[in-house]
């Protein structure tokens, strides 16, 4: 009967919202770590977003210059619709840290295209400017876009700082959805897609406001820490500490900060259940948090704390949790130079601008 | 002296009626990079070339002062893509200035961890970035001809990669929806995995430490990563194949499709894959562990081996201005007078730069790019020499095959060629590539030498395995050597990143960093011209090259200046911004275009 309808396509429903637009920026102060990083996703895939692979969602047409088929003008032509409000909906994902260019006379630190009328490049400030009240929602991947991350150290001479550092902790999207903030430098795959699946899902109708804690995180990837998650955590437990890289011990006195800082990564793997960081010998240097790097340097050596609570491990498991959660609280706060104000306080005092 | 390369083209700029095209950003490329061209459409070639990036960051900035062990996390996110290359190089830079050498397993997981890393990278954006400009929707855009003759022009090694016609293989390389565009990310991620499991993560890794790796060398571990490295074996024996056929019916199909790109050959190549064998990290030993690398490195110009000493490469880099927005630090402090071996060491040379950034107007008839012009001093001429590295392989193979150093069973290099064996597979038998010095510095030879090493970094793989299995077989298993940081110190890192050279110096003054500059690939690919009027290579590859796209200037796609700049696999984390203008007719320019004083930091990849 090829005419016939099969039975189960009742399951299957429409978006009520047909096609959706992803402007992906990546002219922050970044590294394009987070495009390349999502391109190893499969949890789900960037191709199973754009080829439909994932019912109910809606058409989704990908704006990112690290793989688009278009050039130049041809790539920017999206840009400049959305500016004017043509391309409706689209999601606006930043990647980079947004640089301070109030701080100098002339110039720009970043930019992505050029302006017709002065021949001069369009500033990446003024495409979050144009942009950021048209987008359904903001994602920001990676901590340089959320917090600021390794450009906005301390001595900088950009004074960059996060999205929400520039747009306001308080900015919500015209859908009234906050920033939504996706650390990690890079960002670990499929927890950036897992979030944009479940915007998808959102903006289909097909799921409540996305949960996210008080500085943005989605709850479900950062509500636990690296050493709850880690699989050393056992040797953490018996007093079992490593003295030298590449042995299989709790690394914590070789520089791990994992019993405080927030991400999945040793749990979750870093792609298909492999690597990580602590779990394969690598010291949690806190890439996902509003502190890092800074809060967090010398990366090698032992976090102050951790001799007390590797010592203290077990019998006073309440009284560490308390004493983690103070530590917590300072390295989800970042430095203080991370403002939009006219100044450069970062500590580099230059002369030439 | 500067060093003005020779314009192909016989005819006089000034008679010529020229068209502003630019494209910017220019995409399928990591980074920020800008084109902007004058055209020479009745003469069907690009008169001139300007490539600006438009991103400051400021790593040597803001790395002075901070712990020198926190080098390589720092620098790993120069780039988002090879980040690890900067990683490993930085490693290396410190093992020197530390005086720490690591345990031989350490240094074998290292160049697992880097082979994976070409092997991913080349795949990725051969076949996921570059593959577009070469697909049947980009060609059909540009030159319907061209794809009408691929239709009917059968692939001759179809029976290795099983497509038909040329055309079967533009069709397959369709973004996301064809086949071997779908396979090649695929195997993307397989490569990645293999990464992971000897540095942790992709791209910024988290095992590397100077001194060695944190990784814990396991049976499982070295097992987990051959499985997958004997799949990407397989893959390789039917991609060489169908590259070679794509590219070969590219010159077939446009007669003169060497010119596009071609540029004078200047290749630089600082070598990778340290043998822990010969490799103590001093550097007044370098000369010879340098040449002891599983890739020689090399500097060749005109298709002569001018050098393989790291340290003659090392003492003539040269960092010029010119048209970047800096100011000179000609009058700052000199930070190493002389090397460790007592040569003196120029004020330009990065252990002596400071970084002073002066953001202001772009004005491409005076400063106009973040990037600044790293040069080689040539001290048989005097010039200043504006060396490539054509994305890597080509200058990686190019020295190698003519040093006819490395021999290691899996590689050969014959003095003219490089022998690549891959062992029999699950479908396939065994197989021996041979990549040959080519005619040109072109941009199809630069893609063609990446396809090869990918298979000569499959090679290079296998015998790292077979000596990583030793050493555990032996019960060798340290992977990590113990330092102490010196309050006084220098350091210089020499490492291949994937797309080209790459080097990390350091200045280490009361336990920190005083003075801290990497060089990646791309400063000395999409620099501007420096203050001697030289271009750079992407300008000076840009320029004169001829136009083979059938559309006029209303619809024109610059898909052979495309080719030409993503030849050069471009990695701005500091980019190159072509922008399209709207096909405005210039003056006539009595300007002198070619040496004309013109034309970034920030180097990512």
């Amino acid at each position: 009967m090829p005419d016939s309808v099969p039975y189960g396509r009742s399951t299957q429903h429409p978006s009520p919202i047909p096609e959706v637009h992803i402007l992906w920026m990546t002219s922050g102060l970044g590294c394009d770590g987070d495009s390349v990083s999502i391109t190893a996703a499969t949890q789900p895939s960037i191709e199973d977003v754009l080829l439909g692979a994932i019912p109910g969602l809606p058409k989704v047409h990908l704006h990112n210059p690290v793989l688009a088929y278009e050039t130049g003008d041809d790539f920017l032509k999206f840009w400049h619709m959305a500016s004017k409000g043509q391309l409706e909906p689209f999601v606006l994902v930043v990647e980079g840290s947004i640089p301070n260019e109030k701080i100098k006379k002339e110039g720009y630190w970043a930019a992505m295209g050029t302006d017709a009328a002065t021949g001069q490049p369009i500033t990446t400030n003024e495409w979050l400017d144009r942009l950021s009240s048209k987008a359904l929602a903001i994602v920001c991947a990676g901590t340089c876009a959320t917090y600021g991350g390794i450009h906005a150290m301390s001595g900088n001479p950009t004074g960059c700082m996060g999205v929400a550092d520039y747009l306001g902790h308080r900015w919500l999207s015209k859908a009234g959805i906050p920033i939504v903030n996706v650390p990690g430098c890079p960002v670990q795959p499929d927890n950036f897609m897992e979030t944009l699946l479940y915007l998808l899902y959102q903006v289909a109708g097909l799921a409540p406001m996305i949960p996210l804690d008080d500085i943005g995180r989605p709850k479900w990837l950062f509500g636990r820490t690296v050493h709850e998650g880690c699989d050393r955590a056992g040797y953490y437990e018996q007093g079992d500490f490593a003295t030298e890289y590449g042995a299989p011990q709790c690394i914590v006195k070789l520089g791990c900060w994992g019993p405080v800082v927030q991400c999945n990564v040793p749990k979750r793997g870093w792609m298909a259940g492999i690597g990580g960081c602590p779990n394969v010998g690598g010291i949690c240097i806190g890439c996902t948090m509003p502190g890092f790097p800074d809060k967090f340097m010398p990366f090698m050596d032992e976090p102050p704390g951790a001799r007390v609570s590797s010592n203290m491990s077990g019998a006073y498991g309440r009284v560490m949790r308390g004493l983690r959660s103070i530590t917590k609280n300072t390295l989800n706060k970042e430095p203080k130079w991370r403002h939009p104000r006219p100044q450069l306080t970062t500590g580099y005092h230059p002369k030439s601008y | 002296m500067s060093t003005v390369t020779t314009p192909h083209s016989g005819t006089p700029i000034e008679s010529r009626k020229l068209v502003e095209m630019n494209w910017d950003p220019i995409t399928r490329i990591v980074g920020s990079l800008g084109i902007f061209t004058k055209i020479d459409f009745e003469n069907r070639q690009v008169a001139e070339c300007h490539s600006t990036s438009s991103i400051f960051r400021g790593y040597s900035v803001f790395m002075k002062g901070k712990d020198p062990r926190d080098a390589h996390f720092i620098t790993s996110r120069i780039c988002g893509i090879c980040g690890d290359n900067h990683a490993t190089c930085a490693m290396y830079a410190q093992n020197m200035a530390f005086g720490v050498q690591p345990p031989a397993l350490g240094e074998w997981i290292t160049n697992l961890g880097e082979a994976a890393e070409y092997m991913f990278d080349h795949n990725i954006f051969q076949d996921n970035l570059v593959g577009v400009d070469f697909c049947e929707q980009m060609v059909k855009e540009t030159n319907p001809k061209v794809l009408a003759k691929a239709e009917t022009t059968l692939s001759p090694h179809s029976n290795l990669h099983g497509f038909r016609t040329i055309a079967d293989i533009m069709r397959a390389l369709n973004p996301f929806t064809g086949s071997f565009y779908k396979e090649a990310l695929q195997m993307s991620r397989m490569t990645r995995e293999m990464f992971c499991l000897m540095e942790g993560r992709h791209v910024h890794p988290s095992t590397l430490y100077p001194g060695g790796v944190g990784t814990v060398p396991t049976v499982q571990l070295f097992t987990d990563y051959l499985v997958r490295l004997m799949k990407y074996v397989e893959f390789m024996k039917k991609v060489v194949p169908l590259h070679d056929d794509l590219f070969d019916f590219f010159y077939d199909a446009l007669p003169g499709y060497e010119e596009v790109g071609r540029r004078r050959i200047l290749l630089g190549c600082w070598g990778s894959f340290n043998d822990p064998a010969h490799c103590d990290y001093k550097y007044k030993h370098m000369t010879d562990w340098g040449r002891k690398m599983f890739v020689t490195p090399g500097v060749v110009v005109d298709g002569e081996l001018v050098t393989t000493d790291l340290v003659d490469i090392n003492l003539n880099i040269r960092i010029l201005l010119g048209s970047s927005y800096y100011d000179d630090w000609i009058d700052s402090p000199t930070f190493v007078k002389y090397d460790p071996l007592g040569n003196p060491v120029d004020q330009r040379h990065p252990w002596n730069q400071t970084t002073i950034p002066r953001p202001q107007k772009r004005d491409f008839e005076d400063k106009y790019t973040w990037v600044m012009s790293p040069r080689w001093y040539d001290k048989r001429t005097g010039d200043h020499l504006a060396l490539d590295t054509g994305g890597g392989p080509i200058a990686r193979f190019w020295a190698t095959a003519l040093a006819g150093r490395v021999d290691i069973g899996y590689i050969k290099a014959t003095g003219r060629s490089v022998k690549i064996y891959l062992p029999k597979t699950t479908s396939l038998p065994e197989v021996e590539f041979e990549w040959k010095i080519p005619k040109w510095s072109n941009a199809i030879e630069r893609d063609r030498a990446r396809t090869y090493f990918q298979a000569y970094a499959a090679a290079a793989a296998l015998h790292f395995v077979d000596q990583a299995l030793k050493e555990l077989h032996a019960g060798r298993t340290a992977t990590w050597s113990d330092f102490k940081v010196p309050e006084e110190a220098i350091g210089c890192g020499f490492h291949e990143a994937v797309r080209g050279v790459l080097s990390h110096h350091v200045v280490i003054r009361e336990g920190k960093i005083a003075n801290y500059h990497p060089y990646p690939p791309t400063p000395w690919n999409a620099n501007p011209r420096d203050s001697y009027g030289t271009p750079g290579p992407y300008e000076d590859a840009v320029q004169n090259t001829p136009i083979f796209e059938e559309n006029g200037p209303d619809k024109f796609k610059g898909i052979d200046i495309m080719r030409t700049v993503r030849s050069f696999d471009p990695c701005l984390p500091c980019g190159v911004h072509m922008y399209l203008g709207n096909g405005k007719t210039l003056e006539t320019h009595h300007s002198p275009m070619f040496g004309a004083a013109h034309s970034g930091e920030e180097h990512a990849g």
